[in-house]
């Protein structure tokens, strides 16, 4: 063999044979001990790191709750498989997981329904479009439609429609609450997943100045907080916009019909036999 | 002993003047409008606070408004007549604000306290500045700083040098230059009580060389009112007029990274707001109106005005022959820092420098290509900051990375978007980065 190349061997060899012991002697003299419950934790996080748990990542929530400093329920991409995990793992009993939300938008005023004052043409993000003289909308509450909240969503739930406003894709949320914090408008909101009926419009102008501007907004005609409409209180009148109190009742089905403004949302199919009984009720109450 | 020179900043761009329009025109005083609709807020820092209610009879220069703390000025009718609202009306700045509706009675009725006082220049500096802030004197240039809290600088704080900003760097403006050429007397003993005030030692007054007539003119009248003030004939450069640029190029002195200009020992004001200085100093007369240069290729007949503040922009350019069919887009200010507007109804403001009608071809949108790092806009920018890096991070969010690299330094000057070939809003990235840390900073403390 060429003298050169074998005293090459050699001499790598060698080098190797030293850095891998150095590199041997440290690992075992400078190694880090891992709680094996930290290891176990992040299996069990949904590992999107969405920040819903409010620690900057899954691995420090995963910490975070081995060392007892967050509770094991915050995980909401995960759900309550998750919560049960993290408590075989933690040798906890008895979490409560929280009741699964989700993000609606509160605002149906696309580019169809509600008017601009000017033709917007800046840099394509909502919080950088409130810039120039607050946004293009007339409307200072609505959706402004540049898709910030659709670019945000860590889970690819939102997409943004032709008319301008986000649709939320029910099954893919997580309720991490991303989008939520995101909106420079406040249109979005989490609610429980058992929530059916939601209103979309957020403005505190008067009837007539909404009017003017959009087809769809509230006009703060207090009709859904009548007694005829919400009995039991169900919604009140909190400044220019109604508030939903108790989000399960079913007078709320009542306010989707009676709100001459069409702003009270429906997610998914109307449940077909309460609705019947709740109609007979209001004609009954109207007799 | 003499301290400023012509100097250079680093940086800068030369976009095209296009003051042709308006440069030769005399200010043409505006007939008054039957209509005011004056903002509680038409400077930086607190509103004001209304004084008047619907129907209150009130006469020109009345204060309709008080300061609403030390950074703060009060706000003034601006003609004769009863308030008819007190109400939200749109402002230039986008939001609707809190404004004081007058109906005109066509009598033109003035404040009895407004009118000369010979003696003005004995009174003693507490009473000069509190005339000033009285008067609701705000940077006529357009920043509307209000002008006592930079005329009060904290003990400690030595001022040397006062600098009268008359570069006028925006195209298309020209109110300050036909103000330099009509009314020097008035500029110069504003700067004299300004100089008073701050106990300084020298001023000067920077003008850029595009303004010939007006170097010549003010030179002339320092030395016939025998005013120990320089005259600095500047290159012509944007932005030279801005606060910083100026006093690098002026006097050599760099203004530390978020410093503000007394830091060196100097301040700046506008050729304006001097004229004001005087006004409110000698004759306690209030802002009410100001020069505004009504120009661009969407007006019929470009000219400089004298409005009244609060006159609604359809009126000004109804008195400057209308809108010009092509007319497209609706500046406040000038093209590199002024701010779109939404409506005809926005009235004139203190800061109100031009009302600036681009045409449909001007104002078209260019796409927003990738950036081709071609470094334009590093060698264009005033400040010696990175616009491409700034704009990338905080197009994916790195808020922190943005301000490590001085997001908080841009003036805000436009140069490097006027730069980029590849069309990025640079500084409308940069601006919205800078709202989201001011944002984070705000919420921390
Ligand atoms: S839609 Fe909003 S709440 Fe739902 S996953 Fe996306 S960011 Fe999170
Ligand atoms: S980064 Fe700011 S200061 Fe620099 S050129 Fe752009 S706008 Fe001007
Ligand atoms: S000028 Fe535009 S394309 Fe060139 S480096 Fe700057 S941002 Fe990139």
């Amino acid at each position: 063999m060429d003298p050169l190349m074998l005293s090459s061997i050699i001499a790598l060899g060698f080098l190797g044979l030293v850095f891998g012991s150095g590199l041997a002697f440290a690992a075992k003299k400078f190694a880090v001990v891992i709680d094996p419950k930290v290891e176990q934790i992040i299996g069990a996080l949904s590992g999107a790191n969405c920040g819903a748990c409010g620690q900057p990542g899954c691995a420090a929530y995963a910490e975070a709750v081995a060392t007892g400093q967050a509770p094991p329920n915050k995980c909401t991409p995960g759900g309550k498989d998750t919560v049960d995990k993290i408590a075989v793992i933690m040798g906890l009993s008895g979490v409560a997981s929280e009741e699964p939300r989700l993000a609606v938008v509160h605002c149906q005023g696309g580019r169809q329904e509600a008017k601009e004052r000017f033709q917007y043409q800046g840099v394509m993000d909502c919080r950088a479009a409130l810039l120039v003289s607050n946004g293009s909308k007339a409307c200072r509450y609505g959706c402004l439609g540049y898709g910030s909240c659709a670019l945000a969503c860590p889970f690819d739930a939102i997409t943004m429609n032709d008319n301008g406003l986000p649709v939320i894709d029910e099954e893919k949320c997580t309720g991490c609450n991303v989008c939520v914090v995101t909106c420079p408008r406040s249109i979005l909101s989490l609610i429980p997943r058992s929530q059916k009926v939601y209103l979309a419009c957020r403005s505190l102008d008067r009837a007539k100045a909404v009017k003017e501007i959009c087809s769809v907004g509230c006009w703060a005609c207090k009709i859904c907080v009548s007694p005829k409409v919400s009995p039991s209180g169900a919604i009140i009148m909190e400044g220019n916009l109604p508030e939903i109190k108790d989000v399960y009742a079913m007078e709320l089905y009542n306010a989707v019909d009676k709100c001459p403004a069409k702003c009270y949302v429906i997610r998914g199919e109307r449940p077909v036999l309460e609705a019947a009984v709740d109609e007979n009720a209001a004609v009954a109450q109207n007799q | 002993m003499d301290l400023f020179k012509s100097g250079i900043f680093h940086g800068g761009v030369h976009p095209a003047g296009n003051k042709r329009w308006t440069e030769q025109k005399p200010v043409e005083t505006l007939p008054v409008p039957s209509q005011v609709i004056i903002p509680v807020q038409q400077h930086i820092g607190a509103p004001s606070k209304p004084l008047v209610e619907k129907g209150a009879v009130v006469r020109i220069g009345d204060p309709i408004s008080e300061a609403g703390g030390f950074v703060s000025v009060p706000a003034h009718a601006s003609i004769s007549g009863t308030v008819s609202a007190v109400e939200e009306r749109p402002h230039p700045l986008g939001l609707p604000i809190l404004s004081v509706v007058i109906d005109g009675d066509g009598q033109e009725t003035w404040n009895p306290e407004i009118g000369f006082q010979a003696d003005y220049l004995s009174l003693d500096r507490a009473e000069m500045l509190k005339r000033i802030q009285d008067a609701g004197l705000a940077g006529m240039g357009g920043a509307t700083f209000p002008t006592h809290v930079k005329l009060s600088p904290p003990a400690g704080k030595k001022i040397d040098a006062v600098i009268l900003n008359g570069a006028e760097c925006e195209p298309y403006l020209t109110a300050d230059h036909r103000l330099m050429l009509e009314k020097p007397e008035e500029i110069l003993l504003g700067l004299q009580v300004m100089v008073k005030i701050l106990g300084a030692e020298r001023a000067a007054i920077g003008i850029e060389r595009n303004k010939p007539d007006a170097i010549k003119r003010l030179k002339k009248v320092v030395a016939e009112m025998n005013l120990p003030f320089q005259v600095i004939a500047l290159h012509v450069k944007y932005p030279q007029g801005a606060e910083k640029q100026l006093i690098r190029a002026m006097t050599g002195r760099a203004v530390p990274t978020g410093g503000l200009p007394m830091d060196v020992g100097c301040v700046v004001q506008n050729v304006g707001t001097a004229a004001a200085v005087y006004d409110a100093v000698a004759f306690r007369r209030p802002v009410i109106d100001r020069v505004v240069t009504v120009t661009g290729k969407g007006i019929k007949e470009p000219k400089n005005v004298l409005a009244r503040i609060g006159t609604p922009y359809a009126f000004v350019i109804e008195q400057c022959g209308g809108l010009a069919e092509a007319a497209g887009k609706l500046i406040m200010g000038g093209p590199m820092m002024g701010l779109a507007q939404s409506s005809l109804d926005i009235p004139v403001i203190k800061g109100t420098s031009g009302i600036l009608v681009l045409d449909a071809r001007e104002s078209r949108k260019h796409e927003e290509q990738v950036c081709i790092s071609c470094a334009h806009c590093v060698d264009a920018c005033p400040m010696g900051l990175m616009p491409k890096m700034i704009a990338a991070f905080i197009k994916k969010g790195r808020m922190a990375d943005a301000q490590a690299y001085h997001a908080l330094d841009c003036i805000e000057c436009g140069s490097c978007a006027y730069v980029c070939p590849a069309h990025i809003n640079l500084v409308h990235w940069i601006r919205y980065g800078k709202s989201e840390l001011i944002r984070a900073r705000k919420k921390a403390s």
